[in-house]
């Protein structure tokens, strides 16, 4: 696929059925080959999302909520092996593109805002012209052109006095300020889809809300479709429109934000629920979650791999294949859900 | 519990040198102002807790309380005695060591990497208390039963330990010479909510059988809540508000609280959309307008006064203070 039919794909999809989903992850599976075995980091993983949605994917750390997002970017690291399943960009099969198909589409169709603002951006050169970088990459500006676009791009995202922290190096800026140009950056060509891996971890609260509202705000505004991971089931409750949470490489359940918290299904997701501190809650009404996540080199996985945890677990829930029962919106990776 | 107080802090403050010095410079050394003024008492059973964004000096005022930091004015008492003065060098060596205890934010770099878990428990019990043999075995053994670290795991080194484990050590080493103040700075902020309830109740068994006051750190309002029984909020080294837990999150006096409060996303609640949004970012804490409320150019309902005069500290009913020119009162609140 060359460069002209990547740009044209997604907007002809988009356009014809808005029901298309922007980004298809179907029946995906990840493995990582390490020394002391192979970690079945993905099993079966499906997501869908569509323009102008926000979806969040929760989970505690070691769920495999980064690896599904690194996939999707195909960023993974060369130990993983993607060993089944679809990914579907803008109706672009992403596992038979080449580096270079790739390479044209992340900046530009496809964009990630990473956890470490600092740590993500490179800190010896000007945060202006790191942004400027990706506008000459792809978005068909002209060197002369780049360094004012890229002041317009720092003040969109709330940077007082843009000119001048154009030219401030990554050290010199907020850990706010940075995951500001973190977002500038992603946002530089107006993708298709945003990922966002814990954008908001690390900053404060105040500021928290202030960057969410601000990424939200610009995804709406440009329809864009919006993958939120994080561990904080309150950002995702805030902000997305629903939920797909994940235990141990699997995505146990999906549903709309309000149903999800008003009738969880899955006994992980009612855990974990249970276990959020809230207000009106004393800590007596909070429950944690007993055991930790399986250990995923085992070679006798069970189909559930929450079974260890939960406490309705019968003898048939260990028996492949693990059930994933769909209805109206929700689905739900357990036999006998709540 | 009694009624004298176990903590007793009054005006103190702490200012960092910064720049300035060497051959080359032309300038006086800036001073950064990381905690300003702070006045609380604290009793023993009683848990009080530090909110504030990063840069607030939160961590600065725990350090200092927890004797690891000298402050630059003020005084420090426990039990009626001035600790403020004893350099933090040497505090290691005072008896009073052994009565304030720290538990550090990040369990996996507060623990020696060489140390198996008993030895991290044993060495405050070697050091403050003087324990040796089958005494200092039982002791550790017994304080680590008691946080929930079963005995098979104390041969482990940190990094055989999980997440939760290195927590419980980390809480361990700080309970095992039975402190009357603990020190917790964000605790559980590296834990997954699954874990985290473990320690908080954990936490809030220990204090009921040790009857040890807390000074639990987090920016973590929804954690906060469940533990402290008051809270201070710091802005800019200053506490702008203190009260019960209860009444500050409900009824916030000032402005900065309410945004604060209002930014806190709540598990299954949708965003509500008249939220107070605070602009910018907060001064420079390096020599700061001594007649300016450090608030001011952030705080929504700021006036001309308040870039000109320190705001005064109101009592408000209910043991509350604010320290705000324009104190969000019931009044007030409604109609803001």
């Amino acid at each position: 696929m060359n460069d002209v039919a990547a740009a044209t794909l997604f907007p002809a999809a988009a356009r014809a059925a808005p029901r298309v989903p922007v980004l298809d992850v179907a029946d995906l599976s990840v493995e990582f080959r390490t020394r002391s075995g192979t970690v079945r980091a993905l099993d079966g993983v499906s997501l869908q999302v569509h323009r102008g949605e926000c979806l969040g994917v929760v989970g505690e750390s070691g769920s495999g909520k980064s690896v599904t997002a690194y996939a999707v970017m195909r960023l993974l690291d060369p130990a993983a092996r993607i060993t089944g399943g679809r990914i579907t960009f803008g109706g672009m099969d992403m596992l038979g593109a080449g580096d270079a198909d790739l390479a044209d589409l992340r900046g530009r169709e496809l964009s990630m805002i990473f956890q470490s603002p600092r740590a993500s951006l490179n800190p010896i050169r000007p945060v202006g012209t790191q942004i400027a970088d990706v506008l000459l990459r792809h978005g068909g500006v002209t060197r002369a052109q780049a360094p004012a676009r890229a002041a317009a791009l720092l003040a969109e995202v709330g940077i007082p006095d843009p000119e001048r922290r154009a030219r401030a190096y990554p050290f010199e800026l907020s850990g706010g300020m940075c995951q500001r140009v973190g977002i500038a950056l992603a946002l530089a060509c107006r993708p298709a889809l945003l990922i966002a891996d814990e954008p908001t971890t690390g900053l404060d609260v105040t500021t928290q809300a202030v960057i969410m509202d601000l990424v939200l705000g610009l995804a709406k505004a440009r329809g864009m479709a919006t993958v939120l991971i994080t561990h904080d089931l309150g950002l995702a409750t805030e902000y997305c429109d629903s939920i797909a949470v994940m235990h141990a490489g699997h995505v146990v359940e999906t549903a709309p934000t309000a149903a999800l918290f008003a009738t969880p299904r899955h006994p992980y997701t009612a855990r974990l629920i249970g276990a959020t501190p809230r207000p009106g809650l004393a800590l007596g009404d909070l429950a944690s979650i007993p055991g930790s996540l399986p250990d995923l080199r085992r070679d006798d996985l069970p189909a559930c791999r929450f079974l260890d945890r939960c406490e309705r677990v019968r003898p048939d829930c260990a028996a492949a294949p693990l059930p994933r029962r769909t209805e109206a919106a929700r689905m739900v990776a357990c036999r006998y859900p709540l | 519990m009694n009624d004298a107080p176990l903590l007793e802090v009054a005006a103190l403050q702490k200012r960092f040198p910064i720049g300035g010095g060497g051959l080359l410079a032309r300038r006086a050394p800036g001073l950064l102002h990381a905690v300003e003024d702070v006045s609380f008492t604290l009793r023993a059973g009683e848990t009080l807790g530090l909110v504030g964004e990063s840069g607030c000096g939160k961590s600065t005022l725990a350090r200092l309380l927890a004797r690891l930091l000298d402050p630059s004015g003020g005084s420090i008492r426990l039990r009626g005695e001035e600790i403020g003065g004893v350099a933090a060098q040497r505090f290691g060596a005072s008896p009073r060591r052994a009565d304030i205890q720290m538990v550090f934010q990040d369990a996996e770099g507060s623990i020696n990497l060489r140390h198996s878990a008993f030895e991290a428990i044993a060495r405050p019990l070697r050091r403050l208390r003087g324990l040796a043999g089958p005494a200092l075995h039982g002791k550790v053994t017994a304080t680590a039963t008691l946080c929930g670290l079963p005995a098979e795991l104390l041969p482990r080194f940190p990094h055989q330990l999980s997440g939760g484990q290195k927590a419980r050590v980390g809480i361990a080493r700080a309970v095992a010479t039975e402190p009357a103040l603990l020190v917790l700075d964000e605790p559980t902020s590296a834990l997954d909510v699954s874990v985290q309830v473990v320690i908080l109740d954990l936490l809030k068994s220990l204090q009921a059988r040790t009857g040890a006051a807390y000074i639990f750190v987090s920016h973590d309002l929804n954690v906060v809540r469940l533990l402290c029984d008051r809270v201070l909020v710091m802005y800019l080294g200053r506490v702008v508000e203190e009260g019960p837990a209860g009444d500050l999150f409900t009824a916030p006096a000032h402005p900065y609280t309410r945004a604060l409060v209002g930014a806190v996303s709540v598990p299954g609640r949708p965003r509500a959309a008249e939220r107070v949004r605070l602009a910018g970012e907060p001064r420079s804490p390096i020599d700061p307008d001594p007649n300016a409320c450090r608030f001011h150019g952030r705080c929504p309902i700021g006036q001309d006064r308040c870039a000109r005069t320190v705001p005064p500290v109101h009592a408000l009913p209910g043991g509350r203070r604010v320290a705000c020119h324009f104190p969000l009162t019931d009044g007030a609140l409604a109609a803001a």
